[in-house]
């Protein structure tokens, strides 16, 4: 069946929800404005307000509140308007979801999702555009998930929402609208499994979320000049499935990282650390990565362009590192 | 006064008799060095969660702060696994993972102690929202001091509290020092802090929180209003802290005076219930020496516990961080 990424999350949500009335959907706008990105479309209508809470613009207070709803046994999702918004709701992330139950000694838990869209869209400014899963994936007790394809995000949504600890769901903007084939019928795909997207001999490339996209599009261009790229998507960031990134490294000797996310401190500098750790004697050369700019995203569009990997980028970098620029 | 109404006001003073003589005792421990890091006494508080808790049914919630000594142990706590946890040992109530300030007995239903001010606020809100969701007249009971009040988690907790009844009684234990700061230099509206709740349509009360009596007493007509689904109630409970604000601090010195303090200490807690007892019951002086070798026993058996129990095993450092582990 053919959906939109944004469908297979309203599907993922929708059936997950008529499963388990446990779990309750809150945020701003989900309800009756059917989502700012619409993601939640004909919620409200089948679920009822109970279910289905709109709040107030304010992401501390009822991120808090879902948590101690989880507490209490209860599974929300909370859909936070941008990532970005989850900057004001940290002290709850990472003070509360992420240790309640380590502090509790297992006593408690928190059944959690907290999901919306990551990274830059189109010229939304330096507020709205931020890649923050190197955030949340330093802080022991969250799962981090950023799938790229509408069957993955399906499949992935489902069991972030019947795993039993907290999980920051990154969605993207610039995803919602894309299509692609989505599973038919009941199915969920594991949290912590990464998926190879394209085969290849030459060279590795891991990529995720929005920049996947970039990765198979660079991967197709460079195998009309002779380079056979393996891509790559960890779809969890964390657990991360490190064995199948090691595995294609063992095959291609060659590891090129993308990221749209700020370099220093970046998540593909934990990936390389990890397979430098793990595979270093596979590598026959350095592992390179492509990283958003060290910059607050800018408005302007060519400013923009420049602060976000592109397949030109990508290309240049696979190329550099076989030794083909 | 009847039998049964000694028997009560016993039970009540054994209580507080328990909480004052346990955070003597951790007092003591501190400086022998078997209890480390923060430790917060409740010592001339503990009319406010003695009388505040019993009026509470056992599967009502109960969430604080982090000066939850008193709180926990009003709650029914072990007193054993209390000092167990203040030690750090294996047997602790979070089995030394928590420590003092993120005690947690879920068989109890003490939620925990939060230890960012205001942090815990919102958890509450959630409680209450989880109980009002599956359709359980449960009443969750949140203590904080005067210092969490201009939080913006409080208030965003207390504006989803209200606008959505949440069965939640927000305690809001004043002891004029939020650390060394008096309320008058952080709190605008310093002379009537439940403003801060009565300004998002809250019903607010004030209490004389060094009669253990009086919060029963105000705390049995707000319950019952809450549990009837009228929303949430804000109770100001004028108090004092007779020691430092932790362990780093002494009772008085650059923030207050000593004479201060004593004045205070003429309204200790124990002193207002022991002189009712003693003039509208037949309790004696001697009650009071049984009192005092009963609790004096409880307390001795509970750092005997504590301090022959075990540390926990290295192996446990990565327990519990997910569940799953």
């Amino acid at each position: 069946m053919l959906l939109s990424y944004r469908e297979a999350l309203n599907q993922a949500m929708r059936e997950e929800m008529r499963r388990d009335a446990r779990i309750f959907l809150i945020g701003e706008e989900v309800g009756y404005y059917q989502g700012a990105f619409k993601v939640t479309k004909g919620f409200v209508e089948e679920f009822g307000p109970q279910r289905v809470v709109d709040t107030p613009i304010t992401e501390a207070g009822f991120t808090g509140l879902a948590i101690g709803a989880a507490m209490a046994g209860l599974h929300p999702i909370v859909e936070l308007m941008t990532m970005n918004f989850g900057i004001v709701a940290l002290d709850q992330i990472v003070n509360n979801a992420a240790k309640i139950r380590y502090m509790s000694g297992g006593q408690l838990s928190v059944p959690l999702v907290i999901r919306g869209p990551g990274s830059a869209a189109h010229q939304l400014g330096a507020q709205h555009s931020q890649s923050l899963e190197a955030w949340f994936c330093h802080v022991p007790g969250l799962k981090v998930v950023a799938p790229a394809t509408p069957h993955d995000a399906k499949g992935l949504l489902k069991s972030a929402i019947r795993d039993h600890n907290p999980v920051i769901f990154i969605e993207a903007q610039l995803l919602y609208g894309t299509k692609g084939e989505v599973g038919d019928g009941e199915y969920t795909i594991p949290l912590g499994q990464a998926d190879v997207k394209r085969e290849g001999a030459d060279v590795t490339i891991v990529a995720y979320s929005k920049m996947l996209l970039v990765a198979l599009e660079a991967a197709e261009q460079l195998s009309r000049e002779g380079l056979d790229v393996e891509v790559i998507d960890p779809r969890t960031l964390k657990p991360l499935d490190l064995d199948t990134i090691v595995a294609s490294v063992t095959k291609t000797g060659r590891l090129v990282i993308v990221e749209e996310g700020w370099r220093f401190c970046g998540l593909g500098a934990q990936i390389a650390e990890s397979i430098y750790s793990a595979a270093f004697d596979y590598l026959d050369g350095p592992i390179v990565r492509v990283t958003g700019e060290d910059v607050p995203i800018p408005y302007s569009r060519p400013l923009e362009d420049a602060a976000i990997p592109d397949v030109a980028r990508v290309v240049a970098a696979v190329k550099s590192l076989c030794g083909a620029a | 006064m009847t039998d049964m109404d000694k028997a009560d006001l016993r039970s009540l003073y054994r209580r507080m008799l328990l909480i004052r003589r346990f955070e003597e005792k951790s007092a003591e421990m501190y400086a022998l060095a078997k209890i480390a890091g923060f430790l917060h006494l409740y010592i001339g508080e503990e009319a406010i969660a003695v009388g505040a808790i019993d009026v509470l049914r056992p599967d009502d919630y109960v969430i604080s702060a982090y000066r939850d000594h008193g709180h926990c142990l009003a709650r029914g706590s072990d007193p054993g696994k209390v000092m167990a946890e203040l030690f750090g040992k294996a047997t602790g109530l979070c089995q030394g993972k928590g420590g003092s300030m993120h005690l947690v007995d879920v068989q109890n239903r003490f939620m925990g102690g939060y230890a960012i001010v205001g942090g815990h606020i919102p958890l509450a809100a959630g409680l209450a929202f989880a109980a009002k969701y599956q359709k359980q007249d449960l009443v969750t009971v949140c203590f904080f001091g005067e210092g969490a009040v201009p939080s913006g988690q409080a208030h965003e907790a207390f504006n989803l509290a209200a606008l959505w009844k949440l069965p939640v009684v927000f305690i809001c234990e004043n002891n004029r020092y939020g650390m060394g700061t008096p309320v008058h230099r952080a709190v605008a509206l310093y002379e009537d802090v439940a403003e801060a709740a009565r300004s998002y349509g809250i019903t607010a009360e004030r209490v004389d929180g060094m009669d253990v009596l009086a919060v029963r007493t105000l705390m049995r007509t707000v319950v019952e209003q809450v549990r009837a689904g009228q929303g949430p109630c804000f109770i100001e409970a004028m108090t004092y802290r007779f020691m430092g604000h932790s362990m780093a601090d002494p009772s008085h010195g650059h923030y207050r005076t000593k004479d201060e303090v004593e004045e205070y200490r003429k309204r200790d807690p124990l002193l207002v219930l022991k002189e009712t007892m003693l003039n509208q019951t037949s309790c004696s002086e001697a009650d009071f020496k049984q009192l005092e070798r009963e609790v004096g026993d409880v307390v001795a058996a509970a750092v005997k516990f504590a301090d022959e129990s075990p540390f926990p095993e290295p192996a446990s450092l990565h327990a519990d961080i997910m569940v799953g582990d």
